[in-house]
């Protein structure tokens, strides 16, 4: 199944995982993503910078975070399941691993003001959270549906100090609030730092973010060798895809080496519904926010309306490096539907005592489906991307309960 | 040659307005472009519009969504300007977003917009490092492809892009979205005179413009000014869409 990539190396200089990537973007903002690469080719081999991000990351954010054995869900399952707990980090998702890494490079840039998008509100909370740490003015933008949905973290943005801008366009939703944030930048380049949200968006966001993930691999590898009695890696790992930052940072160091890679996206209602947001396995080839990928599309182009109960996988398109990874077959892409994911929620819930995410629900649920592959005595290690206390009221409204 | 070329051969200011293909209603596309050319428009900037305008304001953006959901497709708008043609050699541009025309298939596209009439493309998220398939295909279809430049594009890069573009340039008068102020005089001025020193190519400029006097004063600068948002907010507001049009083209062009 799995075959090892022996040398990575993508990018390539322009953005492009072959025919995925690249910077689709208005000319405006052609200057500010080189400025931007250029830094970070410089800083990357910087040991003073990558020494301050770990500090930080150590003191502030609590890294490393554990790898939990499931022993209940484990039983019941014939396999051994491990969890990578992103949601002990600092506010509660795996998003401020990226977000710390970018705000140090919107401080060594000297801009004035950072802006972002959120879905979940959980990469919103997570930006307000550094901003305020680094003390930047900061505007989050979110689309009305999602602020809807996710009230409890609204709240959190502005207890952060952050302003919140309601987005109304196209289907309320991440799609149009990460429009607005780019018209944002587009007017406003040269003060400004977009600290995009996920493995999206024009080259060198996809690589930079990716980047920043990784440590989430890195740790594993390490803590797993640990653990798991002898062995040198686990047999799967399996991880949400929204826009694809979860999954990449714990997939991309463990490419070269023999383990099944899995990633799961939405399945909202049903593949057969139209009502998902299966971007890889439904979608086609085209371009989104800046880079080429597979998106959901009309026959005409235009980007279709994505659903999804857990708002941060409800987007239209994925990270293009996840085109790349399923095109030459590194990792396979499976989906949940809102059912199995909320199940799959209870279902930590009661077995092992952690609320995991909505995202993170579609993760674990790829265990209890019958054609998973896995055998039994497998080591699968599951990426708990975020915890699950933002979703509590969703789910409640799911089951019909009042809270 | 196109009607583009032959156009610019010609010195002088020149009005380009633009309006959304299929807004405010269907029927209305082919008699807005007639009638604009009987006001003294130059050539026509045809909006195909799409779900995600990144780079328009909030008035673009919704006269796309309108336009949408009266049904319009790229094969719907080639085949206004076939329409067109019957009756009008005004040059004709077309403006959009990458990925209908990827959708459309980039062949197929520059093949049928030869077919119909079209003179030239504007895709305002396709800069150079992306362009080269685009700007060859373009090119041998007897097509101009409009590149864009920005205030903050260095001046070795607009030699570059003018170079590319072979016919004409787009600048973008402003750091921003459509429907934006127009900046300062002397900041203009230091752009455009920039522009000018370092393009191989003439160039038009648009974002921004709304009165006759700016008009005048992009005309000065450059070699054509676009007009948008402002049309299309004339047209959301009006009763009497092609009358409307057909006076502020005028204006525009200082006709009383
Ligand atoms: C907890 C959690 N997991 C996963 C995601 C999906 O994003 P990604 O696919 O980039 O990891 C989100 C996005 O908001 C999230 O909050």
């Amino acid at each position: 199944m799995e075959n090892p990539i022996k040398t990575y190396t993508l990018p390539d200089e322009k953005g492009h995982f072959e025919i995925f990537g690249g910077q689709y973007v208005p000319e405006t903002l052609i200057p500010a993503l080189s400025e931007l690469k250029e830094l970070y080719n410089t800083l990357k081999q910087d040991g003073a910078f990558t020494e301050e991000l770990s500090q930080i990351l150590k003191s502030y954010a609590g890294r490393p975070t554990p790898l939990t054995y499931a022993n209940r869900i484990s039983e019941e399952l014939g396999f051994h399941v491990y969890l990578k707990r992103e949601d002990l980090a600092h506010t509660g998702a795996h998003k401020i691993n990226n977000v710390l890494g970018q705000i140090l490079l919107a401080k060594r840039m000297g801009k004035k003001r950072i802006i972002a998008e959120t879905g979940a509100g959980q990469h919103g909370v997570a930006t307000a959270t550094a901003a305020a740490k680094f003390g930047f003015p900061c505007t989050i933008y979110m689309g009305t549906e999602d602020i809807e949905r996710q009230k409890l973290n609204v709240f959190r943005m502005e207890l952060l100090g952050a302003e919140v801008i309601p987005v109304s366009s196209g289907s309320c939703t991440l799609k149009d609030a990460i429009n607005e944030a780019i018209r944002d930048w587009v007017t406003n380049v040269e003060t400004t730092y977009y600290l995009i949200g996920s493995v999206v968006g024009p080259h060198p966001y996809p690589m930079i973010v990716r980047d920043f993930q990784s440590i989430i691999g890195k740790e594993t590898k390490i803590q797993f060798k640990d653990i798991a009695n002898g062995d040198q890696t686990p047999d799967t790992i399996v991880a949400c895809v929204g826009g694809g930052s979860n999954a990449i940072g714990i997939f991309h160091t463990f490419l070269s080496d023999n383990v099944r890679l899995v990633g799961v996206e939405a399945a909202g209602k049903g593949l057969k519904t139209g009502k998902h947001a299966a971007s890889i396995t439904k979608g086609s080839f085209g371009v989104l926010h800046g880079s080429a990928s597979f998106i959901l599309q009309s026959e005409d182009g235009q980007i279709t309306l994505p659903h999804s109960i857990s708002a941060g996988l409800d987007y239209p398109g994925v990270g293009p490096e996840h085109s790349y990874l399923k095109s030459i077959g590194r990792v396979e892409y499976a989906s949940a539907t809102d059912d199995e994911s909320i199940s799959a929620y209870i279902w930590l819930c009661e077995k092992e005592g952690i609320l995991p995410a909505l995202e993170s629900a579609h993760a674990l649920s790829f265990l209890r489906s019958p054609d998973n592959g896995i055998h039994s005595g497998e080591n699968v290690v599951i990426c708990l991307s975020g915890r699950g206390d933002k979703d509590a009221q969703t789910v409640a409204e799911f089951l019909g309960r009042d809270i | 040659m196109n009607r583009i070329q032959q156009l610019f051969k010609k010195p002088g200011g020149k009005l380009i307005p633009y309006v959304t293909a299929g807004y405010p209603l269907l029927n209305l596309t082919t008699k807005l472009v007639l009638a604009m050319e009987k006001g003294g428009a130059d050539m026509i900037e045809l909006g195909l519009p799409f779900s995600d305008p990144l780079a328009d304001g909030p008035v673009i953006q919704a006269s796309s969504q309108v336009a949408l959901k009266n049904g319009v497709n790229t094969q719907w708008v080639l085949e206004q300007v076939e329409i067109i043609r019957k009756s009008s050699q005004i040059p004709i541009a077309l403006m959009g977003y990458i990925n209908p025309i990827l959708k459309y298939g980039y062949n197929k596209f520059f093949s049928d917009c030869r077919q119909v009439g079209v003179d030239g493309i504007i895709v305002p998220d396709l800069p150079i490092e992306e362009a080269k398939d685009f700007v060859l295909l373009s090119k041998s279809n007897n097509i101009s492809p409009i590149l864009l430049v920005a205030p903050n594009t260095p001046n070795d890069r607009i030699r570059t892009i003018s170079q590319m573009a072979g016919d004409l340039v787009y600048c973008v008068a402003i750091l921003g979205v459509t429907g934006e102020k127009l900046s300062k005089e002397a900041t203009l001025v230091k752009y455009l005179s920039r522009v000018r020193e370092n393009s191989n190519t003439p160039f038009i400029v648009g974002f921004g413009i709304k009165t006759h006097q700016d008009v005048e004063r992009i005309n000065r600068l450059s070699d054509g000014a676009v007009v948008g948002t402002a049309f299309v907010e004339k047209l959301r507001d009006s009763n009497h869409p092609v009358k409307t049009i057909l006076e502020y083209v005028k204006e525009l062009k200082g006709i009383k």
